[in-house]
């Protein structure tokens, strides 16, 4: 008997480390603990015992069962983890291919800046307005004191289409539309395409403005100057950069200026791009001219305004170091894909 | 305005580098454009007299000189020059010389002569672009002397940018009174006396055109010198302004308008007839000008005329047959006051732009003409003789400019500037700016200076106050809050969010030109009547875009000649076509699509974009603005489209667009590939969407019911939406399209869509005979309707 238990255990501890998969372990299973199983045999071939062994055998019959078991446990554990690292190797990707994407789209690096231009305006609450681009005599010029004889008209390159019609050169004539049709206090910017009759390595015939104006009880030139300190600081993003207001004229506006901004190219030390000066023009402003307050109906003794307008390429190719203008509208897509 | 520093410092004299002074004049609004150089640098180069000249032994062009320089010995120098002579004093550039270029100047031997330093021209010093012969300097030039020293070389010219309100800086005395103003140090001007006529002489002066022309002087002066040269002070004074010397006559004007900023004329005596009479031309008149150029008169313009015919374009441009000329004896002097608006635009519509004209039409001094008549006597006398007569003027003062005193308002000043200024700077800063002042209640009444054509209004004071206090010293305030907050309505349309949704599309924004060649307009928007520029840049950028097919079309053409295979690219903005003869202004969103569908891949095979995937771009962006069965897609034809493959767009019954490929013949006219899909959209119907509604969610399962059904191949998939959805109950939640057959098993004539049904009870468990009766309405219509029948 004892012998015949020892040869059962040692022949199937050597089933288990025979069987090679799960499937056969649980094979091996069956034939020593189903229900027909040699342990499971072994135990129901105790009744044939005599009473005073069926005790002992019983127990050494069980000792050998659950010793089995718990190596079937052990095996079963081991092949499990075996079938879970094959498994894992045979999922193996090579995680450095390029992932399965659309393509990279992206926005003109105009429509950009101009987007970064409104986000800083709408902060300080201003709202977008916008204009035809063929416009008339009356609101891109007579309105902004700019009569036909006016010098600043030969400033200005007009396209025409006939007498009256004409697109616009810039976007001031918004600040005339919106002013005609709304009451003060106004807050507002405008921007879009303008057009100007020139070609040449720094003109386009085409180009963009933001145009931003502010009516109300009391504003002035030092207000003027805070809206746009801040914008320069924030949209180049830099509290340290010099910003200069110079006089100049524009007929719209009385007290007028140019904003100059220390050369962000050379830190102000004179190169290329700003004609060694160190300084870059990059802004048009001053206070509504009560001429203008005039044509739109507004009166300029209660009312106080101020208006600025800037170029947006400039900006852009400032911001993005481009140094080509017309870069921006080849619309190459090896240029474009750089703003994606 | 170009002058030199030297110049300007013999007016006013601050205590301050060339640097700052431009810094200074930029920071009061007269821009700095340059500051060059008045030569370039150069060294050892004297004034010499040639005492000998002979010809060369052995060259016929070059002469052998004996040249006093002022040292022990006269130098032996050979010259090249024809205009070299003996007497002539001139410059020398001596042994050890060094002339612009780095050229050194060394002992030399010209065809077996020694030369012992150089004569120099103006060109080879640097004072010339091109020069014939030598610079022939003054008989009174000191033998000796170093040039840059004796011509003062060692000046800068500024060139000042002049905005076209400072019209009173176009001549020295402006600048300077502005330099002294911002300096707080007088200004010296040259004293100019009256000169007593020699003789009675008087040429009769009428005013036709008062309004035109309010003061009119003039003054003979006989019997000048015809070959006298103008001094080389006035020489390099007109030269470091940009202005070259021609004769005594022309220089003295320029010279005079240069400094005190008044344009001036000489006539030739001898070629008047009569008197002179200012007037309007007549339409048609001609007269050849000094420039050569013949121009036919308009009766809009001024001109200056004999008793018989027109002299000068008034302010503009002196006549060719009046002009002083070399042989001319007797000069009549002019210095008169064009109104503004006389002279403005006149020059730029006969394509003229001289200094005068650039003057007058900005505004001269209407108060200067006598003094600068007293000026040009003085100084033409000084250089050419003669006999001056007394001075004629004619004015008419009801017309001259009459400037009515400015109230300045204290509080005025701080509302606009934002900055409070003591009275005692701001009258300063005023009184030194030539103004009057009168105290008043509140503020001060102001006269300005009559050259002040700028200043006119109270706010062009306080323009003056702040600019010269300084913008820099005005503080930056950031208080001024909101006017109002607002939010945009949630349903508005956002072209910012429309345009992100392309790019994650893969689309590339593009921004081409909104004038276009009216031959691509014609292939792409036919049937537009072409809204036409003027004056365009060149012909194809003539006519303004009807739509921005032809903008996206070019961009293709452009990549794909670099190489790019594949392109999807997006536009927005106005475009422009005439509606009844109505200039409408339409904003668009157009796009783009050629080449596969994405980027080559290694994991999947790329495919040829086509319709399809283009309206899913499109219906992705539609589907963002509201629900996609507000918009419908036609088969509809246009022009420039396939007429097999093109949809027009609609919201409703509202025509948004077109979507579609191009049509193989323009596709050809183009030599553009094949397979080049475009949409474009009208944004203005698509303004305002909708925001959600909440609906709420059943509880209960949903069951699906597959078909397929049998239509015309024809049949467009929309009418068995269109008739699904009419007659379908509550409990249909949603119609799938799961395959489209056509081929084998079925008649020819006919398609196999397999559609889905999802039915959905929002208050109970759909049953059988509830999911049957459903299905048998929706197969009923659509065998009743359309033909359609189950496949078998």
């Amino acid at each position: 008997m004892t012998t015949d238990l020892d040869l059962l255990v040692s022949e199937s501890t050597q089933a288990l480390d025979a069987a090679a998969d799960l499937r056969a372990l649980d094979q091996v299973r069956v034939h020593y603990l189903g229900k027909s199983g040699l342990y499971t045999e072994r135990l129901k071939g105790l009744g044939k015992l005599p009473a005073e062994q069926r005790k002992t055998a019983g127990a050494q019959i069980n000792r050998a069962k659950q010793a089995f078991q718990q190596t079937l446990e052990t095996r079963k554990a081991q092949l499990e983890a075996q079938e879970l690292a094959r498994q894992l190797a045979s999922e193996r990707i090579d995680v450095t291919l390029p992932g399965r994407a659309l393509s990279d789209g992206g926005l003109h690096p105009v429509t950009r800046t101009m987007e970064r231009i409104e986000a800083f305006f709408a902060s300080a609450g201003f709202e977008v307005a916008e204009g035809p681009e063929i416009e008339d005599d009356f609101h891109n010029f007579e309105a902004l004191n700019i009569p036909s004889h006016h010098p600043a008209r030969a400033m200005h390159d007009t396209f025409y289409f006939d007498e009256r019609l004409l697109l616009r050169t810039h976007t001031s004539p918004v600040q005339i539309r919106y002013m005609q049709d709304a009451e003060p206090p106004m807050k507002v910017i405008a921007p879009g395409r303008v057009y100007r009759c020139d070609s040449d390595l720094t003109h386009t015939p085409m180009f963009h403005q933001v145009e931003g104006f502010l009516v109300d009880r009391e504003v002035s030139f030092a207000d003027l100057k805070g809206i746009l300190n801040a914008f320069l600081h924030r949209f180049f993003e830099r509290d340290d950069l010099a910003v200069r207001f110079r006089p100049s004229y524009f007929p719209f506006t009385e007290p007028s200026a140019e904003v100059d901004i220390e050369c962000v190219m050379c830190a102000g030390d004179g190169c290329r791009v700003c004609g060694r000066t160190g300084w870059l023009e990059v802004l048009g402003c001053g206070m509504i001219h009560p001429e203008v307050f005039g044509h739109v109906g507004i009166d300029s003794e209660t009312y106080l305004g101020y208006a600025f307008g800037m170029g947006v390429e400039r900006l852009a190719m400032l911001r993005y170091g481009v140094d080509d203008l017309r870069l921006f509208f080849d619309n190459d897509l090896r240029f474009l894909k750089q703003f994606a | 305005m170009r002058f030199s520093e030297a110049w300007l410092r013999e007016w006013v004299d601050p205590d301050i580098s060339t640097e700052a002074l431009a810094e200074q004049l930029s920071m009061a609004g007269l821009e700095v454009d340059a500051v060059e150089p008045a030569a370039p640098p150069f060294s050892g180069v004297v004034i010499g007299e040639v005492l000998e000249c002979e010809r060369h032994p052995d060259a016929d062009k070059l002469s052998l000189c004996r040249v006093d320089i002022g040292a022990d010995m006269a130098s032996q120098i050979v010259c090249g020059a024809s205009n070299v002579r003996a007497g002539l004093r001139v410059p020398v550039a001596t042994l050890g010389a060094v002339l612009p270029g780095d050229f050194r100047i060394k002992r030399a031997k010209l065809r077996g002569v020694e030369s012992h330093g150089m004569i120099c021209s103006a060109s080879e010093l640097g004072l010339a672009e091109s020069t014939e012969g030598i610079l022939e300097l003054p008989a009174e030039a000191p033998v000796g002397r170093d040039l840059r020293d004796y011509l003062a070389l060692d000046d800068q010219c500024i060139d000042v940018d002049l905005t076209p309100d400072r019209a009173d800086c176009l001549g020295l005395a402006g600048v300077a009174r502005e330099v002294g103003v911002l300096n707080q140090v007088s200004v010296t001007e040259p004293t100019i006396e009256s000169v007593k006529p020699q003789i009675d002489d008087e040429l009769p002066v009428t005013l036709d055109a008062p309004a035109a022309c309010p003061r009119y002087l003039c003054r003979i002066v006989r019997g000048i010198d015809p070959v006298a040269p103008t001094p080389g002070w006035v020489v390099e004074k007109l030269r470091r302004s940009g202005v070259r010397a021609i004769s005594p006559v022309v220089d003295v004007t320029n010279y005079v308008m240069l400094e005190l900023g008044q344009p001036m004329h000489g006539f030739d005596l001898a070629r008047l007839s009569g008197g002179i009479k200012v007037r309007m031309a007549q339409a048609g008149e001609s007269l050849e000008l000094l420039d050569g150029s013949k121009q036919t008169l308009r009766d809009d313009t001024l001109v200056i005329a004999d008793h018989d015919k027109a002299l000068a374009m008034a302010g503009i441009m002196g006549g060719a047959d009046s002009g002083v000329t070399s042989a001319t004896r007797d000069v009549l002097l002019e210095s008169a006051f064009f109104a503004p608006l006389a002279i403005a635009g006149k020059a730029r519509s006969y394509g003229l732009h001289t200094d005068s004209s650039h003057r007058f039409e900005r505004g001269v001094d209407p108060e200067l003409q006598h003094r600068a008549m007293q000026r040009a006597t003085a100084l033409l006398l000084q250089i050419v003789g003669g006999q001056p007569g007394p001075v004629t003027e004619v004015s008419s003062t009801a017309d001259l400019p009459r400037r009515e005193p400015i109230m300045l308002r204290r509080t005025r000043v701080a509302r606009v500037l934002g900055v409070d200024i003591d009275d005692a700077t701001i009258v300063d800063i005023l009184k030194r700016l030539g103004m009057q002042l009168v105290d008043t209640n509140g503020g001060w009444q102001v006269s300005v200076p009559s050259a002040r054509f700028d200043l006119a209004i109270e706010v062009d004071l306080i323009e003056e106050i702040g600019r010269i206090y300084g913008y820099a010293k005005i503080p930056s305030a950031l208080s001024s809050a909101p006017v109002s907050v607002t939010l945009r309505p949630e349903a508005e349309f956002s072209l910012a969010k429309a345009k992100r949704l392309l790019t994650h599309r893969g689309y590339l924004e593009a921004i081409t030109y909104s004038f276009i060649a009216p031959e691509l307009a014609a292939v792409l928007a036919p049937g537009e009547q072409p809204i036409t520029l003027a004056n365009p840049i060149s012909a194809d950028m003539s006519v303004m875009r009807a739509s921005i097919w032809p903008g996206l079309v070019q961009t293709l053409q452009y990549n794909l000649a670099r190489q790019q295979s594949r392109v999807r690219v997006f536009e927005s903005g106005l475009t422009f076509a005439r509606v009844d003869g109505e200039i409408k202004q339409r904003p668009k969103l157009a796009g783009l699509v050629y080449g596969e569908t994405s980027a080559e891949q290694w994991s999947q095979a790329t495919r040829q974009a086509d319709f399809y995937d283009l309206k899913a771009d499109l219906e992705s962006l539609l589907g963002q603005v509201a629900d996609l069965r507000e918009f419908r897609f036609e088969a509809a034809e246009h022009p420039a489209l396939h007429p097999g493959q093109s949809a027009r767009v609609l919201r409703g019954k509202e025509p948004l667009g077109w979507i579609g490929l191009v049509h193989p013949a323009q596709q050809k006219t183009l030599d553009l590939p094949s397979g080049v899909y475009l949409f474009e959209i009208d944004l203005a119907p698509l303004r305002m969407g909708k925001v959600p509604q909440f609906a709420s969610l059943s509880k209960f399962p949903a069951i699906r019911r597959d078909f397929a059904l049998l239509v015309d191949r024809d049949l467009p998939y929309q009418r068995v939406l269109d008739t699904i959805e009419k007659v379908a109950p509550q409990i249909v939640k949603d119609i799938g399209l799961f395959d489209v057959y056509t081929g084998d098993n079925i008649d020819s004539s006919r398609k196999s869509l397999a559609l889905s049904l999802i039915l959905q009870g929002s208050s109970n468990t759909l049953t059988e005979s509830d999911v049957e009766q459903a299905s048998g309405v929706v197969l009923k219509a659509l065998a009743d309707d359309l033909g359609g029948k189950l496949r078998d």
